[in-house]
């Protein structure tokens, strides 16, 4: 049992999910995630870490809210407790001093990639980052990453703050460096780690992705997550998941992230919740 | 029939009988459900199939026992009627009786060696088992034995499959303060994601588990060992530690088109099915696929799992598809007649060489070849051949890997100074469980390789002994 310390909507559709988990937060590392079961007979749902406090023994995960599981998990409030929160679980993103490092962070991906852009600071890296979202009010923790990146840039696709477009406008402010970062990182939906991957392969700069496929046990035991990467079968939860964007057959790993579209929808509608937690009544995503 | 007749009259009438068969659920109803397919001996069965034993002076059964339980002791008690002495004595030496009466393969083990296999048919002692275990279910609450004085020392147990339980079980009762470790949100192990609820009720397994939580246990949950504390964090807090975390890597064949939806592991197959009840879907979150054409890959008891599974889902048509012939099934015989009664197509000297899928991703045929038997292999067992151009296709939605499992490396590649073999397995000694590390010890399939239930339970026993001999 894992108390909820707080969940609140930050912007329409994403949640901030901050539980009680003393053990994971002594240990969870950037990049790392958690398995959290919303109730007995719920979905274990991968979340990857946002924050956490050792001292408080607290751990925060931002989350979208898609489907019947992520919709009770929305329904949690500050009080309440979920039977699981197991971790941390999966490899933690390689913190060193690169030189320059840009990170991107997209939906859910901004909160998770606000701790890689703290510790690749603290590690003496120039860290820029760049946020992307739809339009200005999706986006979050602008003041945050600011303080824990030497610049940030944001990106919507219809111009409300910072540049106008999307995952082509990132590759924009890549070459628009005067010298090219040494190293990408990527935290957001598949569309967006692929489409600067893709793009970053031609540029010769090494790119890391957080990937988030369909998981069940997160220990390596059921295989659901699998991967090719460089043409080899992986594992997301025990060899990942972070991999080098370059190396991964995205056309798959899309398919099999989709792989139970059609189930989730049947479950919505069953367990489509009394009141109503859409406060913009629509996906943003 | 009257159960007050002497035993001695009855057993010389009785010896003429042949083993009494277990009432089964009819093929027709079960291939459509998940309740229990054996249904259990009723007292009477127990009573007459009790009484056929010759009680022998040298009992051959015990020799076949991984954890030596007094066969002709326990039946003794049966044929006096007294279920209650003879459940105390299988739990002398076994915690799981339950457990091991449903999925021991006692015809390769106790019975294989009864003095009667070739007369009139071996005892069923695995049935007479499994009867004392739930007729003491049945029958209010198992008695917790007394408990040794504290012993002051502490015992972490990794993982809470069938050798950590046995474990665990054998050191609360010699004193020893013992938390058992689990990496899922349900305690159990294999018995628990692995083997199917018409095979094994999950009802079943959390009553042995809760029995030795009774017995002091305290059993965590959702706590991986190795992220969230490493065995050296908790070498600091306890005294002795085993590592029983099975063999949980689900091996693939690395054909093409192995990543199309629709193909998974018998791990995820079966895990989503049991340990996340999928069969209740939507009546349970974790969504499972309608399937209608299934072929499941191996021969194994995890095979037949799966087969049997996704009958019961509703798929039309389902096939096992084995390299080998019928002969070599890896399967315990009682499984595989199982599922050919509810209707699963065995389609053995069959090889699959790549899936092909359709434009969304998902597995649409397999391309197979055929095979021949050749000389015997390394395994004792021949070799299947392929025959070349002999290609051709099945049309599937849905492929189950069930080749097998090495063990986790979680435990090895977090723990400095553990011997691992070339298998990934854990080097340690088979008669104490010492790995090559002070104060670890490790048993089951984590040692041994994917086994059984009962090796995993003989291998917790020893490695229980050992401990308590360290720590007193």
């Amino acid at each position: 049992m894992n108390k909820v310390i707080e969940r609140k909507m930050i912007v329409p559709n994403l949640h901030l999910l901050t539980l009680e988990a003393p053990e994971v937060a002594r240990k969870i590392r950037p990049g790392q995630f958690v398995i959290v079961r919303p109730h007995d007979e719920g979905e274990r749902i991968p979340l990857t870490a946002a924050d956490w406090d050792a001292e408080k023994g607290t751990v925060s995960c931002v989350f979208m809210e898609v489907g019947a599981s992520t919709g009770r998990l929305a329904l949690l409030k500050a009080g309440d407790s979920v039977p699981t929160c197991v971790g941390p679980l999966g490899n933690a993103t390689e913190i060193a001093n690169y030189g320059t490092v840009l990170c991107v962070g997209g939906c859910y991906g901004i909160g998770s990639i606000y701790p890689v852009c703290r510790e690749l600071k603290r590690a003496g890296n120039r860290v820029l980052t760049v946020l992307e979202a739809r339009s200005s009010y999706l986006l979050y923790w602008l003041k945050e990453i600011a303080q824990a990146s030497s610049q940030l840039f944001n990106v919507t696709r219809d111009g409300s703050l910072g540049a106008k477009g999307h995952a082509g406008k990132i590759i924009d402010i890549v070459k628009e460096q005067r010298k090219l970062p040494d190293r990408v990182i990527v935290n957001g939906c598949t569309f967006l780690m692929a489409r600067v991957s893709e793009a970053t392969r031609s540029l010769g700069i090494p790119t890391f992705v957080n990937l988030n496929p369909i998981m069940i046990d997160g220990t390596g035991m059921c295989g659901v997550c699998r991967v090719t990467v460089a043409g080899r079968t992986r594992f997301a939860c025990v060899d990942g998941p972070e991999f080098n964007g370059h190396d991964i057959d995205w056309k798959e790993f899309l398919a099999r992230r989709k792989a139970y579209m059609e189930e989730e929808v049947l479950l919505t509608r069953r367990s489509a919740p009394a009141e109503p937690v859409h406060r913009e009544g629509k996906c943003h995503s | 029939m009257n159960h007050e007749e002497s035993p001695k009259e009855e057993r010389g009438k009785k010896l003429d009988l042949n083993r009494n068969e277990m009432p089964k659920q009819p093929p027709v109803v079960r291939r459509r459900n998940f309740s229990e397919v054996a249904l259990g001996y009723t007292a009477d069965l127990a009573l007459t199939e009790a009484k056929r034993c010759m009680q022998c002076k040298k009992p051959k059964c015990v020799t076949g026992c991984p954890v030596d339980i007094d066969i002709p002791g326990f039946i003794s008690h049966v044929v006096k009627g007294d279920f209650a002495g003879g459940i105390k004595k299988i739990k002398e030496t076994n915690c799981l009786p339950a457990v091991s009466g449903r999925v021991c393969p006692q015809e390769m083990q106790c019975e294989s060696q009864c003095v009667l296999k070739n007369k009139k048919g071996e005892i069923a002692i695995g049935r007479i088992e499994r009867f004392l275990a739930d007729w003491e279910a049945a029958n209010g609450i198992a008695e917790v034995p007394p408990r040794a004085k504290p012993s002051g020392k502490k015992v972490a147990v990794v993982g809470s499959g069938p050798a950590g339980i046995t474990v665990a079980g054998d050191l609360i009762l010699l004193g020893h303060e013992v938390t058992v470790f689990e990496a899922l949100h349900k305690a159990g192990g294999v018995l628990t994601y692995g083997i199917p609820e018409f095979r094994l009720p999950k009802s079943v397994v959390a009553r042995e588990v809760d029995y030795v939580k009774r017995l002091g246990v305290e059993v965590v949950t959702d706590f991986v060992v190795g992220k969230t504390r490493t065995v050296d964090e908790l070498l600091e807090t306890y005294d002795a530690i085993f590592v029983g975390t099975g063999a949980g890597l689900p091996w693939f064949m690395n054909i093409p088109g192995e990543n199309l939806n629709g193909v998974y592991s018998a791990n995820e197959y079966l895990t989503r099915m049991n340990l996340m009840h999928g069969y209740l879907f939507p009546g349970a979150a974790t969504p499972v696929k309608k399937h209608t054409r299934v072929a499941v890959v191996g021969g194994g008891n995890v095979a037949m799992d799966s087969a049997r599974t996704a009958l019961r889902m509703g798929a039309e048509e389902v096939y096992i598809v084995y390299r080998r012939s019928h002969a070599e099934l890896p399967a315990r015989l009682e499984e595989s007649e199982n599922a050919e009664e509810e209707g699963v197509i065995f389609k053995v000297l069959t090889l699959p060489v790549a899936y092909e899928g359709d434009d969304r991703g998902w597995v649409r045929q397999m391309e197979c070849l055929r095979m021949e038997l050749g000389e015997p292999d390394a395994s004792g067992r021949r070799a299947p051949i392929e025959v070349k151009g002999s290609n051709f296709r099945i049309s599937v939605d849905a492929v189950v890997c069930a080749i097998g499992n090495s063990p986790n490396p979680l435990i090895p590649s977090t723990t400095s100074g553990l011997e691992v073999t070339k298998r990934g397995t854990l080097v340690a000694d088979l008669e104490t469980g010492k790995t090559t590390r002070d104060r670890i010890w490790a048993g089951g399939d984590i040692v041994t390789g994917a086994a059984t239930v009962i090796l995993a339970m003989g291998a917790g026993r020893k490695a229980a002994k050992s401990i308590h001999a360290f720590l007193s």
